[in-house]
């Protein structure tokens, strides 16, 4: 088996680290939908709920890959015709890993903005009264008080979308990124030795999501200090 | 726009909408069968009993389901006695591949749903029924399942939405379900816009008519929760 893959180590290891390097970057993209969506559900106004709740309705009605096509080759089209209406003579194209980041950060903001959303609301309200009464502003409040609290009502489904999103990625080899799956896909094809490749695939990502679920541990661990169990 | 693009291939789209149902609701019933003795003995205090089923679950929830299908549709082929053995015509078969898929996907994560609502069998009913002279297979019979199928309702309603969306995977390895169906149309038209907007609709439908269902089965099953109406 070694005498197989040993050549395309190298490829494999690019294409883990396109995967982690689209983890993370979606991920950061979803925290910060999933914390705008959050405070759109939670305030007052009219507006801000319904175009959150729209959103959230909409992502969780359309499977990823069908959402990242019609970003990745509508976003194109969009962005184009509306720079052309701007009467700018440029084209500008994006890229699969743009897209796939844009169109996965898009999807997970939505179960971000619910995770962040429960959080929320489990922090004592008698905290935040405290907090305003002490006279912070609201960044402090979300600084000092509220998000280190959140946190550790977030993390358990948190750690959860992280998980469900680290595997959505190999969806975007379809779209041409090269991924960990696109790269082994082709090494694959060339060896004809497909089972291997994506056995060495499967081993990888369980690497990643056993790294993962370790640290979630860890982390969860050390936001509950403080709480008392029984 | 060209909607009529979309109309003119209805039939189509049909098609795939009656594809996406029949693989999502057989794999969905063939996973819920293999999931009941497997979340049984995944329960069980016997390690011997209970270490396969976890490393079953451990991969199949923790890789993709992309790279679940490649390995059985692209990958056994690469193995000779499967291609000379009596089941490599069914295997050939990318209907097959995904159904198998499928099934041992989904029935993975729901031997996991079934094993945290068994476990959360309160005991004194797992006590009453050994006073009453049960015996083991009567227990779980009359009282572990029917609870833990009530507890496990609302994840599995998710499962099932988690299922639909994950079906799309069909589509890439050229099945004709809606992802299939619209990108078929968009090989034939270059309409990726509309054609993939027409299988969104779609999807948001079945996802609709599932919260529907299980909203339905909630008010039924959990109607000893519900807060009392004077």
């Amino acid at each position: 088996m070694l005498e197989i893959v040993g050549p395309y180590i190298p490829l494999i290891l690019k294409g883990t680290w396109v995967t982690i390097a689209v983890s993370l970057v979606s991920l950061a993209v979803a925290c910060l939908l999933g914390l705008l969506g959050a405070w759109a559900k939670l305030s007052h106004s009219k507006l801000a709920n319904t175009v959150a709740g729209a959103y959230t309705t909409l992502v969780r009605g359309v499977p990823d890959l069908v959402l990242m096509t019609i970003i990745f080759f509508g976003g194109q089209i969009g962005i184009n015709s509306l720079v052309e209406a701007m009467g700018w003579d440029i084209y500008i194209e994006i890229d699969a890993f743009t897209a796939g980041v844009v169109s996965i950060g898009f999807i997970y903001g939505a179960y971000m903005t619910e995770t962040f959303r429960g959080a929320i609301l489990a922090v004592p309200k008698g905290q935040i009264e405290a907090a305003v009464a002490c006279g912070m502003t609201r960044p402090t409040i979300f600084r000092r008080v509220l998000g280190p609290q959140m946190m550790r009502f977030a993390l358990p489904s948190f750690g959860n979308n992280w998980l469900v999103l680290l595997k959505t990625t190999a969806l975007v080899s379809v779209l041409g990124v090269q991924e960990l799956v696109y790269n082994a896909f082709s090494a694959g094809r060339s060896t004809r030795e497909m089972f291997t490749f994506m056995l060495v695939v499967c081993v990888i990502y369980l690497i990643l999501t056993t790294i993962s679920t370790t640290a979630l541990r860890w982390a969860e661990h050390r936001y509950s200090v403080g709480v008392r169990r029984a | 726009m060209h909607w009529d693009v979309v109309l003119d291939n209805w039939q189509l789209l049909l098609q795939g909408l009656w594809t996406t149902i029949l693989y999502v609701s057989a794999s969905l019933a063939l996973g819920l069968i293999l999931a009941i003795p497997l979340s049984i003995l995944r329960s069980s205090s016997n390690r011997f009993l209970s270490w396969p089923v976890w490393a079953f679950t451990y991969f199949f929830r923790g890789t993709p389901l992309l790279v679940q299908i490649y390995l059985i549709y692209y990958g056994l082929g690469q193995f000779e006695s499967v291609r000379e053995s009596f089941l490599w015509p069914v295997l050939r078969e990318a209907s097959w591949c995904a159904l198998i898929g499928f099934t041992l996907n989904t029935g993975a994560y729901v031997t996991e749903i079934l094993r945290g609502a068994i476990q959360a069998t309160p005991y004194g009913e797992i006590e009453a029924a050994t006073a009453c002279g049960m015996s083991r297979a009567q227990t779980y019979h009359r009282i572990i399942m029917p609870g833990a199928f009530r507890r496990a309702l609302p994840a599995y309603g998710n499962e099932v939405i988690f299922m639909l969306h994950g079906s799309v995977v069909a589509g890439v390895i050229t099945i004709l379900d809606i992802y299939g169906a619209a990108k078929k149309i968009n090989a034939l038209t270059y309409t990726y816009f509309e054609s993939m907007l027409a299988a969104a609709v779609l999807y948001m439908l079945i996802v609709y008519l599932i919260t529907r269902v299980f909203k339905r089965a909630e008010s039924r099953w959990h109607a000893h929760l519900r807060p009392r109406t004077e």
